[in-house]
């Protein structure tokens, strides 16, 4: 049963016209002239680009598109060269990323990074926010926290839960497979209680039958009221999931619309297996599930 | 000379005032590197400030002692604040190269400069004040079985393993609170926690404060217990030294320098005595006493060898953790 804000948005989306940088009804996320350079390599060059509130929205392109670049800039993991940026209505731009995540926007990486040396839970309580506790001053008197932990415990357990994750609790995290690695981190930036959860890759290294299960679990964060912004070069699976997908290609967004949309567009064929894919001589081209990152 | 004898110099070494000052500052090193995966190489830096602080306040200036240890204190918490605003924001090896250079400065530095004793140190009652509590009855020496103490130095291990036993009362409390926790989770991967909402750098500083006051104050005592402060005792090796019995003892365990300390201070000295036994009631021939210091170190550096091949965990640590991949 879709909650009210996610059908919201999907009917609002319907509106929506599919160009680059088109104007959503309610976005959580704007962005203007977002540009970033490398030496001579423009990774990322966005005119404008905005992200319905509500909605799960894809990132997608080939290799290289630089979609984890213009994601880890508006994460505040990098500084962009120029642009601005603007959350919730609030101008965020390079924000430092602990900022960010008090705010509501959390992220996740694609090279998971889940705390091997830490045990699942203490991974899931690092995350809730406004701990006591986390005061050097108030750290050494456990009366001032005692309670804060135990409430924090008990939602941490409720996440782990839902992500089949509690029999491990004690377990070190560096212990789970690539794939409950990938679910600790979204259940441990569920913590937060996110507005905005920003997934980057959240595919990549999951064997298959578990993406299924994570796919799900994307939609279920959606269902719940938080707006969904995830990267991916995976096709297939932006189709199953997004409500609305934004193509980059050379740093630039060249296309964007529903998944039905874009899949037929022209230029998005053409950036995924090149402008001749079908024509003698060339290659088989760039498989769409291959490759890992951009 | 016999084997009891060897026994009861080995153990006096292994809680003596040498033992306690090199656990001390590694109980700093297991805050910053063992928790928070700091690499601070110039722990002698801070060793130093404290030794100093208390030669130059006390018998140069003249302050009183506490007011001496408190200054020291505060200048140590500035030359933590010195080293870490410039490096902390950078990757974890600018810190280890800042910290290591910052060592070696102030022991030439200290050489060098009048006002600080230049090569010939600081010498003088400095530890008067305290010296001045002992509540032990005036007698030559205190008899505990084979053991036996001065008056002053009795004093001065008891109030060294005081002070040990409330810093590492300090430090499980942190650690097993949600600040130690971020701690960890800096040393697993900082992005993360950054990801998370948390300033790391704040935490990294504060790491690096509490870890480097630890090691002041291990400087501190030194200056009392000694009553001299020579510039050359501030080597760079006091840290791999300190490093060591962090390891072999277990890092990121509360009991973890405790433990490699005795075990560090009682190797060194039962593998000396030992060979000085040997060799003087002629067992060893191929060797004179000169020769023993140098070999206790490769012998005992040997040893270590060893334990970190079949148990790099340290005495305390856990193999399962050790052998995860660190992220």
């Amino acid at each position: 049963m879709p909650g009210d804000l996610a059908m919201q948005a999907v009917s609002a989306l319907s509106t929506v016209p599919s160009e680059p940088g088109a104007a959503k009804p309610d976005p959580i996320l704007v962005t203007d002239h977002v540009t970033r350079r490398f030496g001579g390599l423009t990774a990322v060059e966005v005119d404008h680009a905005e992200f319905q509130r509500g909605a799960i929205t894809a990132l997608i392109g080939p290799n290289g598109a630089g979609k984890s670049t213009f994601f880890n800039l508006l994460s505040g993991f990098d500084k962009a060269d120029s642009g601005t940026w603007s959350y919730d209505g609030a101008v965020i731009t390079n924000t430092a990323p602990h900022r960010l995540a008090r705010r509501g926007m959390v992220r996740t990486f694609q090279l998971t990074k889940s705390l091997s040396r830490m045990t699942v839970i203490d991974n899931m309580r690092l995350g809730a926010s406004g701990q006591t506790g986390e005061l050097m001053g108030a750290a050494v008197l456990p009366f001032t926290w005692r309670s804060q932990e135990k409430k924090n415990t008990e939602k941490a357990m409720e996440l782990l839960e839902r992500f089949n994750l509690a029999a491990k609790a004690d377990d070190f995290a560096g212990s789970l497979s690539g794939g409950q690695r990938k679910l600790l981190e979204m259940a441990r930036a569920l913590m937060l209680d996110p507005q905005l959860i920003m997934l980057d890759e959240p595919m990549a290294g999951v064997n298959p039958a578990l993406k299924q299960s994570l796919l799900d679990h994307i939609r279920d964060i959606r269902e719940q009221g938080t707006t969904v912004v995830f990267v991916e070069h995976d096709m297939d699976m932006v189709r199953d999931v997004s409500d609305w997908v934004i193509v980059m290609a050379q740093g630039k967004v060249i296309s964007e619309g529903t998944p039905t949309a874009v899949m037929g567009d022209q230029r998005v064929i053409d950036a995924y297996l090149g402008a001749h894919h079908d024509q003698q001589l060339t290659s088989t081209g760039e498989s769409l599930t291959e490759g890992s990152g951009s | 000379m016999d084997f009891g004898f060897v026994l009861t110099q080995s153990i006096t070494q292994a809680i003596g005032v040498t033992a306690i000052i090199y656990l001390l500052a590694t109980m700093g090193l297991n805050i910053q590197f063992g928790y928070t995966g700091l690499l601070n190489f110039g722990q002698i830096a801070f060793v130093a400030v404290g030794s100093y602080g208390i030669g130059v306040f006390v018998i140069t200036i003249g302050w009183n002692l506490w007011l001496s240890i408190i200054a020291a204190l505060l200048l140590s918490i500035i030359l933590s604040l010195v080293l870490g605003v410039p490096t902390l924001r950078l990757r974890a090896d600018y810190l280890a190269i800042v910290t290591i250079a910052t060592g070696e400065i102030m022991r030439l530095a200290t050489k060098s400069i009048d006002f600080l004793g230049g090569s010939q140190g600081i010498s003088g009652k400095m530890g008067d004040d305290f010296y001045a509590l002992n509540p032990f009855p005036q007698q030559d020496r205190f008899e505990f079985g084979p053991f036996s103490y001065t008056r002053n130095d009795l004093w001065v291990v008891i109030v060294g393993w005081v002070v040990i036993a409330v810093l590492l009362l300090l430090t499980w409390a942190l650690m097993r609170s949600p600040w130690g926790r971020i701690l960890k989770g800096i040393r697993e991967d900082e992005d993360a926690v950054r990801s998370l909402g948390k300033s790391t750098y704040l935490r990294k500083m504060q790491a690096l404060v509490l870890g480097g006051l630890f090691g002041t104050v291990a400087g501190i005592f030194w200056a009392v217990a000694k009553q001299s402060v020579q510039p050359d005792s501030f080597v760079p090796d006091f840290t791999f030294f300190c490093y060591t019995i962090l390891i072999l003892g277990g890092a990121a365990r509360v009991l973890g320098p405790v433990v490699g300390a005795l075990i560090f201070w009682f190797l060194l000295v039962f593998v000396e005595q030992t060979l000085i036994l040997l060799v003087q009631g002629g067992t060893i021939t191929f060797l004179d006493t000169t020769q023993i210091g140098p070999i206790r170190f490769i012998l005992v550096g040997l040893g270590l060898m060893l334990l970190l091949i079949f148990r790099p965990q340290g005495v305390l640590g856990d193999r399962k953790e050790i052998s995860l991949d660190a992220r």
